[in-house]
């Protein structure tokens, strides 16, 4: 087994300080160090985007990362969204528009449109399609997604 | 109440009208399932933490047909943090599985957890690998030596029928694992006479229902009671529990599976699997928990694939498009094992059983022949089989249409078959009920401006670009009752489904059924149903399911069955319920039950004061001592169950319109209509989104979606660069009309899951070669990519200057 390193990480607003193997990626990290399973798993290659979070502002695959590339960074996952009680925005507007299923690709899709509306302007459904491409999603057909995305960027106001 | 019921009186329905105020079928209710899965915190079987689980990973065959002579796990046992390696020789206690079909000459092959002797396609699971985590069993994992000797291949299913081919199964003594034919009139001559014949080798290519979340098993283990707790991301627990059983040789109160969250299954979770099996029977030789935790690779190489046809089909018609006869051959190739429960036959028998479509084709001869190959078994997909029959049905007619030169939508309105026809028998023997064939078509045309849309068609055509309409009409047979199996010979029943409603001391208002949601927001229709037939809010209904513990025969969720056979069951049950209910509240308001009515979860008489509420009622009977007399306070709980013996029929239109890019060959879509008559819809949002999810597999289906294998079996599309799934910007915008014709079930519900994929690649297909009608192409095979394409185009050409 190879030495293990000492990473620091913001998760959500805490820093934790973790050892860990070099190999170990994020995605894994998160699920099985801090329970945050909400980041899901779908294919370990970078291509499905289920496992989304946002890396020091960034939307990232965080299968394709390891945990000790993160070291310093803060992190954010959809557990750091809103609750159960008060969603964010962006889920508030998932429910609305029905625009999840099964749930799966759901956390993915909330973190890059999080990233997504912070930066683009998404004036027409084929710039939401195209900012979503990098997310699979099996259920909705995505019809539903883009309408949830285009009454976000609609709403004055409306971004997290 | 002991029997099944499989009808209700108008009696009995007008009983529920009169006593309730029903506000929640029909709304769009928001999902009770969507707080704790937007935020996180839903609980797919991967995010179960359980201390001290062990990790599993299979070692799996490489080769497509090879015996094995040899496993070394020498170096693999000595790696640190490996508790055991498992290879068929340590499972010889446990009892292969078969898929058991009545029908004559089919071949069940044994299911096992490990190859033994021999493998039979890429993927297919060999020596299991049990460490501490994840990481070290696949450590461990490339370190087992397996020596081999290769067999022929058997890859090209019309080549696997010949006598002389290589057997996957030596004891069948044949590659074709089933076969079957359905004749009706007088086909052969009807053909002859047909004044217009149209005919083609059609091909549909294999897919893979790609669910976004791969699967996963984790088995929990009472060493001390010999309990085992199978949590499993699938569609069917209780169907698996009695595969368990029959298995490890437990009887089923002593197994429970657990579908808790799932994410997507569109029937490749519907199957039982080995690495089920082999996580169940680790978990009770090691005396501890076991998980096995499906990479994507592994998901798309061994979870059970769908399709894979050859069509051969030739339809007649008479001068005026009446289809006369039809015709049709089918070889499909269902890879290397015959699936549990549903058996290889499932999949190709359903083409032939569905070939006559919505159409008053009494001519009719299809023959079907289930073919084994060294690939993945092939599984229920999404449709079953009625994608390709929609697709070779709906191609035949467009190919008549362009020959008589009738519009594509005058040759389906000529010969749908009509309201006073119904119940109607198509050549297969199948009965469809009254639904609205001719008045989808009507409203999906209407809903695309048919005529404005040829219009404009025209003008492309006339600058030379490729606009294309293609239309597609089906039917299907929904919430099917315990008359038919789901799958053709099948000895399990799946027609019937049960709710068991209770109210418990705090008013509180569990429905538990045997359904099993993954994705289809269950949870809330069903909670819809239950809360208006009950009389009180959504909110207060919590409905238990994905659980072979929810009632004793809880066969889970596929062939669009949940919403017509739960919301039947959960209508009977609340009603008993509500009665108890009424009898007790009666007493304490000093009224007759007949007049009560419930409402939010008060129950109270009209226009007096007089009112109580559930919670009141549930604490009079089970908590305040000598308030009620014995007879009223019996448990205000009741189990019902539904059998809508035959089923409903669901039909649909789709309308895709599409241009071809000239210079790419690729097909870019610009909008998707759907009509379809599901009768009385329970949530709106929730149909909408189920055929849009449908309609946009059919779409990949049609375009993108292929599973390639090479000559020696090597499978090419083992991750999803290769495998393309469509992302938002393959898919167009998407509108659905709905008609409801109410439906002989309980609730006047149809089934619709499936429906989406199933007349979409027909849609585009005939789209495509309308676009390139200029060209006289035929699209007879899908997937089309940009490749195919240019192969025809080019042919095309090349066929026009030879005639120049």
């Amino acid at each position: 087994m190879i030495a293990h390193k000492t990473i620091r990480m913001t998760v959500n607003g805490t820093t934790y300080e973790r050892s860990v193997e070099p190999r170990l990626l994020l995605s894994d990290f998160l699920r099985h160090e801090f329970g945050l399973t909400g980041t899901h798993v779908g294919c370990e290659h970078g291509i499905c985007g289920a496992c989304t979070i946002v890396v020091n502002g960034d939307s990232v695959r965080s299968c394709l990362m390891l945990a000790v590339q993160a070291d310093g960074a803060a992190v954010e996952t959809v557990e750091g969204l809103g609750t159960l009680q008060k969603l964010n925005p962006v889920q508030a507007a998932f429910q609305d528009q029905h625009a999840l299923q099964c749930g799966f690709c759901t956390p993915g899709m909330l973190m890059t449109i999080t990233d997504l509306i912070k930066k683009y302007p998404l004036a027409s459904d084929a710039e939401i399609r195209e900012g979503l491409s990098g997310n699979l999603c099996r259920c909705t057909g995505y019809e539903h997604i883009v309408k949830a995305v285009r009454a976000l960027v609609r709403q004055p106001g409306s971004a997290p | 109440m002991t029997e099944v019921v499989t009808k209700q009186s108008a009696e009995e329905a007008a009983l529920d009208e009169r006593q309730t105020r029903p506000k929640n079928i029909g709304a769009k209710v928001k999902r009770t399932e969507d707080p704790r899965l937007l935020t996180g915190r839903g609980t797919y079987v991967d995010d179960r933490r359980t201390p001290d689980a062990l990790h599993v990973a299979f070692r799996r065959s490489d080769h497509s047909h090879a015996r094995i002579l040899s496993i070394d796990v020498t170096a693999a046992r000595a790696v640190p943090g490996v508790v055991a390696i498992l290879t068929a020789k340590d499972l010889t206690e446990a009892t292969p599985v078969h898929a058991e079909s009545r029908m004559p000459s089919y071949y069940a092959t044994p299911i096992r957890a490990l190859a033994s002797d021999k493998v039979r396609f890429v993927g297919e699971p060999v020596v299991a690998v049990v460490a501490e985590s994840r990481y070290l069993a696949e450590d461990a994992c490339e370190l087992v030596e397996i020596a081999y000797d290769p067999l022929p291949v058997v890859t090209d299913p019309e080549a696997a029928v010949a006598s002389d081919a290589a057997l996957l199964h030596e004891e069948a003594g044949t590659n074709v694992l089933v076969q079957r034919e359905f004749k009706r009139g007088e086909f052969e001559t009807e053909m002859f006479a047909a004044p217009v014949r149209v005919k083609g080798r059609f091909r549909f290519h294999r897919k893979t229902p790609a669910a976004m979340e791969n699967r996963c098993y984790l088995a929990e283990y009472d060493t001390g009671r010999d309990e085992l707790t199978l949590h499993s991301s699938t569609q069917v627990p209780g169907i698996i529990r009695n595969a368990l059983s029959e298995a490890l040789g437990m009887p089923g109160h002593r197994l429970r599976v657990v579908a808790p969250d799932v994410g997507g299954g569109f029937g490749g979770k519907a199957s039982l699997y080995p690495e089920e099996l082999l996580v169940a029977f680790a978990a009770r030789r090691l005396g501890r928990s076991v998980k096995w935790t499906s990479d994507r690779m592994e998901d798309l190489t061994a979870t059970s694939h769908g399709f894979d046809e050859i069509i051969d089909a030739e339809m007649g018609l008479d001068h005026d498009g009446r289809v006369m006869a039809l015709i049709a051959d089918v070889i499909g190739d269902v890879g290397a094992y015959s699936i549990y429960p549903w058996t290889c036959a499932l999949e190709p028998v359903q083409v032939v059983s569905f070939l006559p479509g919505p159409y008053r084709i009494q001519n009719y001869r299809g023959a079907v022949r289930a073919v084994a190959t060294s690939k993945a078994p092939t599984g229920p997909y999404r449709g079953v089989g009625r994608p390709i029959s929609t697709f070779v049905t709906e191609r035949l007619l467009d190919m008549a249409a362009r020959r008589i030169g009738v519009d594509a939508r005058e040759i389906r309105l000529k010969n749908f078959i009509q309201d006073h026809e119904f119940p109607y028998r198509i050549g297969s023997g199948i009965v469809w009920d009254r639904s609205s064939f001719t008045d989808c078509l009507l409203a999906a045309c209407k809903a695309v401006d048919y005529e404005a849309l040829r219009r404009r068609q025209a003008e492309a055509r006339s600058a030379g670009r490729w606009l294309g309409i293609g239309i597609a009409s089906y039917a299907e047979l929904t919430g099917i009752g315990s008359r038919i199996s789901v799958a053709p010979g099948m000895p399990l029943n799946t027609g019937t489904e049960t709710a068991k409603i209770r109210i418990d001391t705090t008013g509180g208002v569990t429905a538990a059924f045997g359904v099993a949601s993954h994705g289809q927001g269950l949870e809330t229709t069903l909670a819809q149903v239950v809360a208006d037939k009950l009389g009180v809010r959504v909110e207060d209904v919590r409905i238990i399911q994905g659980d072979s513990n929810a009632v004793p025969n809880a066969t889970g969720t596929y062939a669009s069955r949940s919403t017509v056979l739960a919301g039947g069951a959960a209508t009977l049950a609340a009603r008993i319920v509500r009665g108890k209910a009424f009898k007790a509240a009666a007493h304490l308001l000093e009224a007759s039950p007949d007049e009560l009515v419930a409402e939010d979860g008060r129950i109270y008489v009209p226009n007096t004061n007089k009112t109580t509420t559930y919670k009141e009622v549930a604490r009079a009977v089970y908590l305040e001592m000598g308030r009620l007399p014995p007879e009223v306070r019996g448990e205000l709980e009741a189990t019902s169950t539904y059998d809508p013996v035959l089923g409903t029929t669901t039909s649909s239109t789709h309308i895709a319109v599409l241009e071809v890019d000239p210079d790419t060959y690729t097909v870019r879509l610009e909008k998707f209509v759907v009509a379809e008559d599901c009768g009385k819809l329970i949530n709106p949002l929730i149909v909408d989104g189920q055929v849009h999810g449908g309609v946009a597999q059919g779409i990949g289906a049609a375009l993108y979606e292929e599973v390639v294998y090479d000559q020696q079996g090597q499978i090419l599309t083992a991750s999803l660069v290769d495998y393309v799934v469509p992302a938002a910007a393959e898919i167009p915008p998407m509108h659905v009309v709905h008609m409801e014709t109410s439906s002989p079930a309980i609730g006047g519900y149809r089934g619709m899951g499936e429906g989406g994929t199933i007349g979409a690649p027909a849609a585009v297909a005939n789209a495509i070669a309308d676009a390139l009608a200029p060209l006289d192409i035929e699209i007879n095979e899908l997937p089309v990519t940009p490749e195919r394409l240019f192969r025809l185009i080019e042919a095309a050409k090349s066929r026009t200057g030879d005639e120049k």
